[in-house]
């Protein structure tokens, strides 16, 4: 890709629930190639506005196009098009490294002789060759993050959603995933994550930061910086927070 | 491409069904349990029942009926001091649950007055144990009458002859097995298929399978499947246990009798993924599947309790139990070779049940896909 394209596009999008705006008229672009950082405390949104753009939640109002499909008719060629790694950590941990890698390239179709060379990718990129016949349960959660990471990417999707990837890990673990989604970005895929680590958050490109349901700040962490006058994410947020 | 898609899945649920020993037990011990607790201890035949005799006659015709009551072989006599307070002693302790009293002058009452009686005391704290040897003994005693009694003794002389059609030896495994297979196929395909799923709900897995291209119902059928071969190899096993070990027949043929066990496996199925798509985490799925499936299907399906002497409010909740008419099928089929005439009621119920609730999971599951 030559010239930068949006691969996300929101336009006043908003799920309600019953009369509580969960997601209150958001808009915002991502594009092509780029880490995406979409910020907020938790219960500001970010999970519902997340789903509803990878088709498990369809939006209440307001338009969106991911990977250039709209989100309302086109959720079945979104999903082809997209990886996810949700809150939870979501691998299984009564089956091997190897048996889930071979799960997940299945359910996306691919043939065996990809899944076999995919398989034998992502235990070199994450040195697991003495553990690929381990029970995913056994290993530790820094590990199973970047696993899950990886499988999330099995299928060679354009976008990745990550929602809160590296929860309830060590910022030493973190800086080691994140050293993933760079190496992924630099291959030209898109990183939409959710965080609410502000540390995080002067990793990505451009983030959003949202407060209860809207996105009240949008750009890069420098513009950001410079627009709150602040030193650190970390002021940045707490300014937009206490108005 | 389906076909792959669908044997992943399959494979992966192999992997989780081999490798959780809980769910090896309740896959292979239980049915195998059930069974032969059904068939070793919860029965109400009886055979060798100890009984008392108080032979306050102690002539020959009162000699001759205990001879009598012995000679069948259900009966075992056991030695009691002769009068009624050691009785009642012995009754209390629980040394004896059943006695005969032969009171005196037994044969000149039963020749000359043409009157005599002789009283049956049970223990009913067990009520079914006691009826059921209550009236063995009456038939006995019955038969006795009519041997010893004098030509044109007795006036009027109405003899009944009893048959008991389908199970003459009035076996409880004639009951118990089909009531075990209908148990079995509820547990597995209803509370299993619902465990699973929710398992995959409260891990985060379900999330995934969501934001892959498969479409839902392609996910529950692959989820499901291994759970229905399953239970039907359980639905066998249990079969071929009451054939080999308990002689229970198969009167019928074998081919409608799998058909419409596959039909209420189906039913079962469409109930556990109803259930699933209710409830988030396994526990509440735990516990939907056994309050509102397993326990009715112990207790209303008429396979404990008779339908018949229920209250009638319970009778009527019983219409919706689909192992009642899952359990009417396997009786008819098995034991009396019946046609389809006896059969399609129940399987049309069923089959309406199960469009039902086919109609309400797959409504339900798109809540979660909204």
């Amino acid at each position: 890709m030559s010239q930068i394209q949006n691969v996300i596009e929101a336009q006043a999008l908003t799920k309600i629930f019953g009369d509580f705006k969960a997601v209150n008229a958001i808009s915002f672009d991502v594009k092509a190639g780029e880490i995406f950082g979409f910020l907020g405390a938790n219960g500001a949104g970010k999970t519902t506005a997340i789903k509803m753009l990878i088709g498990l939640s369809r939006p209440s109002e307001g338009e969106a196009t991911v990977a250039g499909y709209d989100v309302y008719q086109q959720t079945e060629q979104i999903k082809e098009n997209i990886g996810y790694m949700s809150q939870k950590f979501s691998l299984y941990e009564d089956l091997t490294v190897r048996e889930n890698i071979n799960f997940y390239g299945g359910i996306y179709g691919l043939s065996r002789r990809q899944i076999r060379q995919k398989t034998s990718e992502i235990i070199e990129q994450l040195g697991l060759e003495n553990h690929a016949r381990k029970l995913v349960g056994s290993l530790p959660l820094g590990w199973k993050q970047r696993l899950a990471f990886a499988v999330a990417g099995v299928h060679d999707p354009k976008i990745i959603f990550l929602d809160e990837p590296t929860g309830g890990v060590d910022p030493a673990t973190r800086r080691q995933f994140w050293e993933m989604l760079y190496a992924a970005a630099d291959r030209g895929v898109t990183i939409f994550v959710t965080t609410h680590y502000m540390d995080e958050a002067e990793y990505c490109d451009r983030i959003s930061i949202m407060v209860a349901g809207r996105i009240d700040a949008l750009g890069s962490p420098r513009e950001l910086k410079q627009q709150f006058s602040a030193n650190t994410m970390d002021e940045v947020f707490l300014k937009l927070v206490r108005d | 491409m389906l076909l792959k898609i669908f044997w992943a899945f399959v494979k992966k649920e192999s992997f989780h069904i081999l490798r959780d020993t809980r769910t090896l037990f309740i896959l292979f011990g239980m049915p195998i349990a059930l069974v032969l607790i059904f068939g070793y201890t919860v029965t109400n035949e009886f055979k060798d029942a100890s009984i008392a005799v108080i032979d306050e006659a102690q002539d020959d015709l009162s000699q001759s009926l205990v001879e009598h009551l012995t000679a069948s072989g259900h009966f075992r006599l056991i030695d009691m001091p002769p009068n009624k307070a050691g009785i009642e002693a012995a009754f209390r302790a629980g040394t004896v649950k059943f006695a005969v009293v032969i009171p005196p002058q037994f044969e000149r009452r039963f020749y000359r007055d043409k009157q005599a009686s002789v009283q049956l005391i049970a223990d009913a704290t067990e009520p079914n144990y006691a009826t059921t040897l209550t009236s063995y003994a009456s038939q006995m005693i019955g038969a006795f009458q009519n041997e010893h009694a004098e030509q044109g003794a007795l006036p009027y002389q109405l003899d009944i002859e009893t048959r008991m059609l389908y199970n003459p030896q009035l076996e409880g495994a004639y009951n118990f097995i089909p009531g075990v297979v209908a148990l079995i196929l509820m547990l597995i395909c209803a509370m299993m298929t619902s465990l699973t799923i929710a398992k995959e709900k409260e891990t985060g897995t379900m999330d995934l399978l969501l934001v892959s291209p498969l479409p839902p119902i392609l996910i529950i059928i692959g989820k499901v499947t291994p759970y229905v071969l399953l239970a039907f190899v359980d639905a066998l096993i249990v079969f071929v246990m009451g054939v080999y070990i308990f002689n229970v027949p198969i009167l019928g043929n074998l081919g409608v009798l799998l058909g419409l066990c596959l039909l209420y496996l189906l039913v079962a199925l469409a109930l556990g993924v109803l259930i699933s798509t209710r409830s988030t985490t396994q526990q509440t799925a735990m516990m939907t599947s056994m309050f509102t499936l397993l326990m009715p299907t112990m207790l209303l399906s008429g396979f404990l309790f008779p339908i018949a002497s229920m209250p009638s409010f319970l009778q009527y909740l019983s219409t919706i139990i689909p192992a009642r008419y899952f359990i009417d099928i396997e009786k008819a089929v098995m034991l009396k070779d019946a046609g389809w005439e006896a059969i399609y009621w129940p399987s049309l119920i069923l089959v309406i049940m199960l469009l039902v609730l086919l109609v309400a999971a797959r409504r339900n599951f798109k809540v979660i896909y909204k």
